[in-house]
C-alpha cells in the first residue's frame, strides 16, 4: 500500500509539472485582484486578504483532498465577516478565523462531508447564483457616485478581458487589462481611486503573530456565532467547488480530507495575520481550463501571488480600482449559472422555487449557509410532498355489506396522514373491519399513530378490526427496526 | 490451478506473457484471463488555454470540451486495447489453450489488479512495460507496483519464451521460499522439470538441514531434485549460475525488505529480476 501511496503522490505533485506552473501563474494573476476586492468587502487592508490567499492555497495544496482545487480569500466569506470587523475590529477576526479552521477540522474529523447530499442540484444552482450576485453587489460602492471615467475604464477593462481571448489564448486577459489600465491611468495621470488607496499592502512575507484578544469566554461567544457561519460556508462552497472540479476532470476527490484541508487552512491563516477563506468556484474554473490539474498548480498559484505583491507591490499600489471591478465583473459573470434562467420555465415549478428561494434569502442576508438551509429544507419539503402521493386506498365491502376490507398501498408517512384519516367512512355500519397494509409502507411514528387512531375509531363505532400485514409494513420503520443495516434489507423494503 | 490473469499491453512483452500464460495454463488445466488496464487518463492539457477569462456558460462549455477531448482519447485508446487483446487472444487459443477470457478495463492497474486477483491463482507479467523501450537494463514501473501490492505468485515473463526444463530455486530459507516449494510439489505446472536449491551464503548447519527438508519434500513429489551451497554475494552468484548452467526459469521470493532499506541500498529482487535473462517467479 505504500507503494500506492508514493505513487499517488508523485502524480498528485508531479503528474503535470508544466501546465500546473503555468495555470498556477494565470490563477495567481486573477487572484490579486479578487484577494484586494475581498478584503475590502470585509472591510479590512487588502495585506489581510493577500496573506490569506497566499497561505490558504498553499495549505489547501498540500493538506486539501481534491487536487486542482483554487481555495483563496473569498467573496462568500468575506461578507459574513463585516459587521464583525465593523463592531469589533481585525484582531478579532484573526481569532475567529483561527476558531473557523478549528470547527472545520471537527467537521472533517466527524466526515460531516455525506451532509453534501442532501443539498441538491437546485440548491447548489442557487447558491452559484447568490454569490455571483454577492460578488456583484461587493463592486457597488466602486460604480455608485464615482467619475464618468471610472465607468470608462471599466468599459475598457471588459472589453479586453472578453475580447483579448478572441486573438490569443496565450496570454491572461485580465493581466493585460490591469496592465492597460494602468499605464493609461499613469500615462494620463488620470485622478481614480487605486489599490493604494484601499489600505495597506504587504511589503514583508507573513509572520507568525498571535491575534491579540482576550482569552475570555465573552470573546468566545463574540466569535463563535461568525466562526460557524464561515466555518459552513465555507465548507459548503469547497464541497460544491470539490465536486465542479470532480465533474470538469472526471476524477474522484476526498471530501473529509478536503473539509480537514480547509480547517488546517484557516487555523494557520488566522496565524498569520490572514482573514477566513475557501475554495473558490471561478479560480477554480480558470485553473482547470488553464490546464492546471494537480496540487502544484494550487501550489503556485499561492506562491506566486506572494511574490508577486512583495516585490511588485509599488506597482501593485497604482492599479486602479476600475481594473479591479473589470475583473470582478468577470468572475461574477463566469460563476453565475445563465443556463439556470432559461431552466426556470423547463425544469418542475417545485425546484425552480428552490434555487429561486437560496438566491433570495443570500441575498436578503449575504449569509450563503442561510440560503443553503432554506433551500435544503424546501427541497425536503416538496420531496415529502411528493412522495406523499404515492399513496392509495381502495376498499370492498362483503355482499351482506358487514364487512369491509380497506387495502392500503404507498407510503404512509407525516405528509401522508391526512389523506390516510380522509379515506376511512367512519359513517358506515359495519361489525368487521379488515385494514390489509401488507402493500403500504409505514414510515414514521405519525403514521403509526394514525393507524392507531383509525382502529380506534372504528371499535367505537362497534365494529370489530382487524390489521393485515402490519409486520411487512412497518419494516420500513427502519430507524427502530435498524433493517437497513442488514443484508437484504433493500429487498425486504421494496419487495410487498 | 484455477484462473490465471496475465497482464498484456503492446509492448513486445506481451506475446512472451502470452506465451508462458498459455504453458502454465495448459499443465495447471487452469483458465486464462487476459487482462489490459487503460490507465488513468492524465487529464487533457494539450490545449490549454491561458487567458484567464470566464465568461457566460463557462463551466458548461469547458465541461463539455475537455468531455470531448477525453472521450476522443479514450476511444482511440479504447481501440487499441481491444486489438491488443484480440491478438493475444488469438495467440493463446492457437498455442491449444481452450479456456481464455479477454477483459478489458479503465483506472489504475493496481486497483484493477485487486479486483481481479481474488480467485486467480497467479499473474503473469512482462518484465518491461510500452514505456521503457529506451532503456534496456531498466526494469517496468508497473513491475514492481505490481510484485509488491499481490498476494499471489507472479510469472515475470522474459523477452522471448523458452521452454521450461530446470529451474532454479533461490533458498534464503525465508517463509516466501518454502512456500515456493511447497507451491511447488504440489502444483501439476512443475511436473518433469528438474530443480537445483541454491543457498548463497556460507555453511550453515540450519540452512543445510532445511535445504535438505525442501529437497525431500520436491523428490517426495516425484522431482528430480538437489541443492547446493555457494558462497558469494546473492544476486551474482544466482545470475551466474542460471547463465552458465542454462536455467530456464528462476523462483524466488520476493520484496522481503522494507521499502525505505530498498530506497537505500536498492532491492536484490528487483537487481535479480534485471540481471537474470530468464523468467522469474515470485512469491511473497
Amino acid at each position: 500500500m505504500r507503494a500506492d501511496l508514493l505513487s499517488t503522490l508523485r502524480i498528485e505533485w508531479l503528474g503535470n509539472v508544466r501546465a500546473d506552473i503555468l495555470a498556477g501563474l494565470v490563477v495567481a494573476l486573477a487572484l490579486i485582484p479578487e484577494a484586494i476586492a475581498f478584503s475590502i468587502i470585509a472591510g479590512v487592508d487588502p495585506r489581510v486578504g493577500l496573506y490569506a490567499s497566499f497561505s490558504i492555497a498553499v495549505i489547501c495544496a498540500i493538506a486539501g483532498g481534491r487536487p486542482g482545487m483554487i481555495s483563496a480569500a473569498t467573496a462568500a466569506t468575506a461578507v459574513l465577516m463585516v459587521t464583525l470587523v465593523k463592531e469589533h475590529g481585525l484582531q478579532y477576526l484573526l481569532a475567529a478565523t483561527v476558531l473557523t479552521g478549528i470547527l472545520q477540522i471537527i467537521a472533517g474529523m466527524l466526515k460531516l462531508g455525506f451532509v453534501m447530499r442532501f443539498v441538491s442540484r437546485s440548491v447548489m444552482t442557487g447558491f452559484v447564483n447568490a454569490l455571483a450576485i454577492l460578488i456583484f453587489m461587493a463592486q457597488l460602492p466602486e460604480l455608485i457616485n464615482v467619475p464618468w471615467l471610472t465607468y470608462l475604464m471599466i468599459a475598457g477593462g471588459l472589453a479586453i478581458i472578453y475580447l483579448l481571448p478572441m486573438v490569443t489564448n496565450a496570454i491572461p486577459s485580465p493581466l493585460v487589462c490591469i496592465i492597460v489600465l494602468t499605464t493609461i491611468t499613469i500615462a494620463l495621470g488620470l485622478d481614480l481611486r487605486t489599490v493604494g488607496d484601499m489600505g495597506e499592502l504587504p511589503s514583508t512575507l507573513p509572520v507568525f503573530l498571535l491575534p491579540q484578544i482576550p482569552l475570555t469566554l465573552e470573546t468566545l461567544m463574540i466569535i463563535l456565532p461568525y466562526s460557524a457561519a464561515v466555518a459552513a460556508v465555507g465548507l459548503l462552497e469547497s464541497l460544491m467547488t470539490a465536486s465542479i472540479v470532480d465533474e470538469l476532470t472526471d476524477t474522484r476527490s476526498d471530501k473529509n480530507r478536503e473539509c480537514i484541508g480547509q480547517g488546517i487552512a484557516n487555523t494557520a491563516t488566522g496565524f498569520i495575520g490572514g482573514m477566513a477563506g475557501c475554495a473558490m468556484i471561478g479560480q477554480s474554473i480558470i485553473n482547470v481550463k488553464s490546464g492546471g490539474r494537480g496540487r502544484l498548480s494550487t501550489f503556485c498559484a499561492g506562491v506566486f501571488l506572494l511574490l508577486m505583491i512583495v516585490f511588485l507591490g509599488e506597482w501593485v499600489k497604482q492599479i486602479p480600482m476600475a481594473a479591479l471591478v473589470a475583473i470582478m465583473i468577470m468572475v461574477s459573470i463566469g460563476t453565475f449559472s445563465w443556463s439556470s434562467i432559461k431552466h426556470l420555465r423547463e425544469h418542475p415549478r417545485s425546484s425552480s422555487i428552490v434555487m429561486l428561494a437560496t438566491v433570495i434569502v443570500v441575498v436578503a442576508t449575504h449569509n450563503l449557509a442561510l440560503g443553503v438551509l432554506v433551500g435544503v429544507l424546501f427541497s425536503g419539503i416538496f420531496f415529502a410532498w411528493k412522495i406523499a402521493q404515492l399513496f392509495r386506498v381502495s376498499s370492498v365491502a362483503t355482499d351482506d355489506g358487514t364487512t369491509r376490507t380497506y387495502q392500503i398501498e404507498g407510503q404512509l408517512f407525516f405528509a401522508s396522514v391526512e389523506n390516510f384519516n380522509a379515506s376511512f367512512d367512519f359513517k358506515e355500519s359495519l361489525d368487521k373491519v379488515i385494514i390489509d397494509v401488507s402493500r403500504a409502507h409505514i414510515w414514521d411514528i405519525s403514521s403509526v399513530a394514525a393507524l392507531d387512531m383509525v382502529v380506534l375509531k372504528f371499535r367505537r363505532e362497534g365494529a370489530e378490526v382487524e390489521i393485515v400485514g402490519l409486520n411487512e409494513a412497518s419494516e420500513t420503520l427502519v430507524d427502530k427496526l435498524a433493517v437497513h443495516d442488514k443484508p437484504g434489507a433493500l429487498e425486504r423494503l421494496m419487495g410487498h | 490451478m484455477k484462473k490465471i490473469i496475465a497482464l498484456i499491453d503492446g509492448s513486445s512483452y506481451a506475446q512472451s506473457v502470452c506465451d508462458y500464460a498459455s504453458w502454465v495454463a495448459q499443465q495447471g488445466e487452469a483458465s486464462l484471463v487476459l487482462l489490459h488496464v487503460l490507465g488513468r487518463r492524465d487529464g487533457s492539457t494539450d490545449n490549454a488555454d491561458l487567458s484567464g477569462s470566464i465568461g457566460l456558460g463557462a463551466r458548461t462549455a469547458l465541461l463539455e470540451e475537455l468531455a470531448e477531448i477525453d472521450g476522443q482519447k479514450a476511444r482511440l485508446a479504447n481501440k487499441r486495447g481491444r486489438a491488443i487483446l484480440e491478438d493475444a487472444k488469438a495467440r493463446v487459443e492457437q498455442q491449444g489453450v481452450t479456456r481464455v477470457s479477454t477483459t478489458l478495463r479503465n483506472g489504475q492497474l493496481i486497483e484493477t489488479m485487486h479486483e481481479f486477483e481474488a480467485d486467480a491463482d497467479l499473474i503473469v507479467i512482462g518484465k518491461r512495460g510500452e514505456a521503457s523501450n529506451f532503456d534496456m537494463e531498466h526494469l517496468g514501473s508497473n513491475l514492481e507496483r505490481v510484485v509488491r501490492s499481490t498476494k499471489k505468485p507472479v510469472l515475470v515473463a522474459a523477452r522471448a519464451y523458452k521452454p521450461v526444463a530446470k529451474m532454479l530455486i533461490a533458498f534464503d530459507g525465508g517463509k516466501s521460499a518454502m512456500r515456493a516449494v511447497e507451491h511447488i510439489a504440489t502444483s501439476r505446472v512443475f511436473t518433469g522439470i528438474d530443480c537445483l536449491l541454491l543457498h548463497v551464503g556460507s555453511e550453515s548447519s540450519g540452512y543445510r538441514k532445511q535445504l535438505g527438508g525442501a529437497v525431500a519434500t520436491l523428490q517426495q513429489a516425484g522431482f528430480q531434485a538437489e541443492y547446493r551451497v555457494v558462497a558469494g554475494q546473492a544476486d551474482r552468484v544466482i545470475a551466474d549460475t542460471v547463465e552458465s548452467e542454462q536455467f530456464d526459469l528462476l523462483v524466488m521470493g520476493a520484496y522481503g525488505h522494507s521499502r525505505i532499506r530498498n530506497l537505500i541500498i536498492g532491492s536484490t529482487t528487483t537487481q535479480m529480476i534485471g540481471a537474470c535473462k530468464v523468467p522469474v517467479m515470485l512469491f511473497r
